[in-house]
């Protein structure tokens, strides 16, 4: 296949993952719509490493994958200490940055 | 020393007297203050005579001065110099005026003795003649624009001196309002000189003007109704005579020497000063004497049945300016000077001895309620009658040459200006009518019970202090007229001043007397030279049949006053039932104040109201409320983003980023 | 064959990616994840990619989604309302997201990038084993390595920071 599918493919997929970022109100989901955007990135970089022919995209893919993975990490952090404070765990009612 | 220094000392020693009045009026104890203002005064007429001597020691020609401190204003083809112009008729002005406001200081020094405000009313007073002199001795005509506004501040600041009264302050502002409408007329004046002859120095204008105008050319037509409107506003004319019976709220000193001897006859000096110009538009010079006219029989007709004794007196003032401006209108410029000079003594001789009658009424200033003074009141009853007889114009009095040498050189004029002889006679029956109406409705009689007491106790009666205009009580702390009242026969200096003018009233016309001697005429002829006017002269004849016409009908008016109020005394109510819309009509004074209520005012008032309602409320306030309510709104809408949701903020973020991308997107193709 | 197994590939990876959004309960949303996740290594195959095909089994689907599931059973997968609170948030966010999609494809494909069009050059054997990434690593991205190393302790520290037990807490 032409590398501009993998490309639209991944456009695709972050588009989806926005939508499920704007839509959802649970944190857990926003966070693994965050993983599909993430995801989809991955996959652009790697359809232009081959593109180009060299593997420098595939080691930024790599480090994009470790970011994820920190990223997720703390993510989750997070989501078990508001729901250790007894916090409802609605993004729709954690307001406190209402100006 | 020159005769421009002892201008200027003049000018000097009033100001000083003022600064130092003013400044030190907690330190300096009254009497100190009032000896100050007189003495400073005095001092100014001392070198006002100084300037006399000079001038008298040089050739007719050559008397004529200017002297300037510094260039007030020098840019751009404008030379505006400080500068003063003595010459004869400046010197006679301010021989008169000094001379006229020490009498008056020194009548003010016993006058004002209780009233609380007694160093604001000596550096007023003394502020005021500084600017007389300063209007007078200017040498150019912003410098006597200056003068001009000044002293109309010092009339305002004077009238309204008794400020807690409400009738002061807005008959203050009144004269104020209206004297600022001359002051218009003079600045335009002013302006269309300097654009047409490119200066404002006097010797300049009238060398240049004949040069420049052609005879009853629109500009310089134009030029002198523009100074008429404001010799009028100042000196009372119609149609902006309205002020002047007002400003009688003033303390009687103030009446005496702004409103009778001084202020008022500014007109009369600027049309004299003027007369090169005026000479070049004979229709403004026509239609300001009808005006002068007009206003004489005016006033004489509503003084005959003004029952407050000053206003009456007030009108009698407006009267005679009336014939001063008609004098030096037609051209009869050292008449008109010498009958301002004689009106100057006996006018305020008359304020002065009102005055007096006024405090012994405790301050009641009705005529019907007054009677028999005559025995009360010695003094200042001959020194009154001494007055009256002046400007009733008696044969001998100073009043009687002044006046009918105006009437005569009115004759000898010819043609047209016969009328202004013949009306003149009929003013002067007035005149003689009203001015005995008050001496025997105020003298003669049995004597009302504060005449009775002052007669019984030697005590002047007191009564709880009112408003005479409007009978609300007052009290006599600052801003009302004092505790204590005084009467001539009890404080010498009242009765020094008071002497001296009523000696002056009735001797001083001996000094031009037809045929004898022309003191004032032959001082001023060098001044008016250059008017072919000034050559008229009414013969030794004429002017002596003028002279016994104008003792008939004076003696006439003397008798018809004594037949209405001492031989029948009712038949005055008899004529007043009779005759009742003429006598409403003039005590109303001819309907002028509503006239220009409905003119004037009204419209004035209606446009402020516009603006305040509909400019103001809409267009300012809609414009800057306008600005707040918008910049308010959009903040509201950008508060509203502020909204703490999580969700809304990334849909911005996201939605941000894809109009960005488009953007780019459309510019890169 | 290429053509069929991305076809293929592709609908897992959409198909994953739609349950995510679109399922109530999050387990079901993690599962549906991990579809999309398998989906994407095989799509990194077909890129000649191995070793991060491997990477993103191991790692991500095996790591990651495994947190995930652990912390999606100690919180509980109670669904979340179905009704919209925020007005038009639905249909502002797909016409937001559509456009962006759009917009990305749009300028991927209307750029000069003539060798989108095409396959890729020829590559030798070992592109994107293992061999050849780890010297890739060492070498010329040692730097950033080290760094997502560092990343990676400090993001563990602020992970136990956050979930750990408060002090006053007793137990």
């Amino acid at each position: 296949m032409n590398i501009e599918w993998y490309i639209v493919l991944s456009s695709l997929l972050f588009a989806t993952g926005a939508v499920g970022i704007l839509v959802r109100r649970s944190p857990m989901v926003i966070l693994l719509c965050l993983e599909l955007m993430l995801n989809a990135g991955n996959l652009a970089l790697v359809a232009f490493s081959r593109m180009v022919g060299n593997q420098q995209g595939q080691v930024f893919a790599l480090v994009v994958m470790v970011v994820a993975a920190c990223e997720v990490v703390v993510g989750l952090g997070l989501i078990v200490a508001i729901f250790r404070r007894k916090l409802p765990l609605d993004v729709d009612r954690l307001r406190g940055l209402r100006g | 020393m020159s005769a421009t220094s002892w201008g200027w000392l003049v000018l000097l020693f009033p100001l000083l007297g003022s600064i130092f009045i003013g400044l030190g009026f907690r330190v300096l104890p009254a009497k100190v203050a009032g000896v100050i203002g007189t003495v400073a005064i005095g001092l100014a007429f001392a070198c006002g005579i100084g300037a006399l001597v000079c001038l008298l020691g040089e050739s007719p020609d050559a008397r004529h001065h200017a002297s300037s401190l510094w260039d007030y204003a020098s840019a751009a083809g404008l030379h505006i110099k400080l500068g003063i112009f003595v010459d004869p008729l400046s010197t006679f002005m301010v021989l008169v005026v000094t001379g006229v406001s020490t009498l008056i200081h020194l009548y003010s020094y016993g006058y004002m003795q209780s009233d609380q405000g007694y160093h604001r009313f000596f550096s007023y007073l003394n502020f005021f003649v500084f600017s007389m002199l300063l209007l007078v001795l200017a040498g150019n005509f912003v410098l006597l624009i200056v003068g001009w506004a000044f002293v109309g501040f010092a009339s305002y600041a004077l009238i309204s001196f008794w400020y807690r009264r409400t009738t002061a302050t807005r008959a203050g502002m009144k004269a104020f309002v209206i004297n600022v409408v001359g002051d218009i007329g003079l600045t335009l004046a002013a302006f269309m000189i300097f654009r047409e002859l490119g200066t404002f120095e006097y010797s300049e204008v009238f060398a240049k003007a004949p040069h420049v105008f052609h005879t009853n050319e629109w500009s310089v037509t134009a030029i002198c109704l523009l100074l008429l409107v404001g010799a009028f506003a100042k000196s009372a004319q119609l149609p902006f005579h309205t002020w002047l019976p007002d400003a009688m709220e003033g303390p009687t000193p103030v009446s005496s020497l702004i409103h009778a001897a001084t202020m008022v006859t500014a007109g009369v000096y600027l049309i004299a000063r003027t007369h090169a110009l005026f000479v070049l538009a004979p229709t403004a010079a026509d239609i300001s004497a009808f005006v002068g006219l007009a206003t004489l029989l005016l006033a004489g007709t509503i003084a005959l049945v003004m029952t407050d004794l000053k206003r009456a007196i007030a009108y009698s003032t407006m009267s005679q300016i009336g014939y001063m401006i008609m004098g030096v209108s037609i051209g009869a410029y050292s008449a008109g000077m010498f009958h301002l000079m004689t009106h100057a003594f006996f006018k305020a001789l008359l304020f002065m001895g009102a005055g007096s009658f006024i405090s012994a009424m405790a301050n009641k200033q009705n005529i019907d309620e007054m009677s028999g003074f005559g025995k009360a009141m010695r003094f200042t009853s001959i020194t009154f009658i001494c007055g009256g007889l002046a400007l009733a114009a008696f044969p001998g009095t100073s009043g009687f040459f002044s006046k009918d040498e105006i009437l005569a050189y009115a004759h000898a004029r010819g043609g047209m200006y016969d009328i202004f002889q013949i009306l003149g006679y009929f003013g002067a029956l007035l005149t003689a009518i009203y001015t005995f109406r008050l001496i025997f409705r105020v003298l003669p009689g049995r004597p009302c019970k504060e005449a009775q007491e002052l007669i019984d106790t030697g005590h002047l009666a007191h009564e709880t202090p009112r408003n005479p205009a409007t009978g609300e009580e007052e009290d006599t702390d600052v801003g009302f007229p004092g505790a204590e009242h005084h009467i001539a026969e009890q404080s010498p200096p009242m009765k020094i001043a008071m002497g001296v003018l009523a000696f002056l009233a009735l001797f001083a016309g001996l000094i031009q007397v037809p045929g004898l001697d022309d003191v004032v005429t032959k001082f001023l002829d060098p001044v008016f030279a250059d008017s072919p006017l000034a050559a008229i002269h009414p013969s030794n004849a004429a002017a002596w049949t003028g002279l016994a016409i104008g003792a008939a009908i004076s003696i006439a008016g003397i008798g018809i006053a004594y037949w209405l109020y001492i031989v029948k005394p009712e038949m005055p109510g008899l004529l007043e039932r009779r005759l009742r819309p003429v006598h409403t009509f003039l005590a109303n004074k001819w309907y002028f104040d509503e006239l220009i209520d409905v003119l004037v005012v009204r419209p004035a008032l209606a446009v402020g109201r516009f603006a305040n309602d509909v400019f103001e409320r809409f267009v300012v306030d809609g414009l800057v409320s306008g600005t707040g309510e918008t910049v308010r709104g959009a903040g509201g809408v950008v508060r509203a983003v502020q909204n703490g949701l999580v969700r809304s903020y990334a849909l911005l973020l996201i939605a941000g980023f894809a109009g960005l991308a488009l953007y780019f997107l459309i510019v890169q193709s | 064959m290429e053509a069929v197994l991305f076809f293929l590939a592709a609908i897992g990876a959409l198909g994953g990616a739609m349950g995510v959004v679109a399922m109530r309960n999050p387990f079901y949303s993690v599962l549906a994840l991990i579809v999309h996740l398998f989906s994407l290594a095989v799509l990194f195959l077909l890129l000649t990619s191995a070793f991060i095909a491997a990477a993103q089994v191991v790692v991500y689907a095996g790591a990651v989604m495994v947190l995930y599931v652990f912390v999606v059973a100690y919180v509980g997968g109670g669904g979340e309302p179905v009704g919209e609170t925020l007005p038009n948030q639905r249909f502002l966010a797909i016409l937001v997201a559509s456009i962006l999609f759009i917009e990305l494809s749009a300028a991927i494909l209307s750029s000069a990038l003539l060798a989108l069009g095409t396959h890729g050059p020829d590559v030798p054997a070992g592109f994107g084993d293992p061999a050849a990434i780890g010297r890739l690593l060492l070498e010329k991205f040692l730097v950033p390595f080290e760094a997502s190393s560092l990343l990676l302790l400090i993001a563990a520290v602020g992970a136990i920071v956050l979930a750990g037990r408060k002090r006053q807490e007793t137990a």
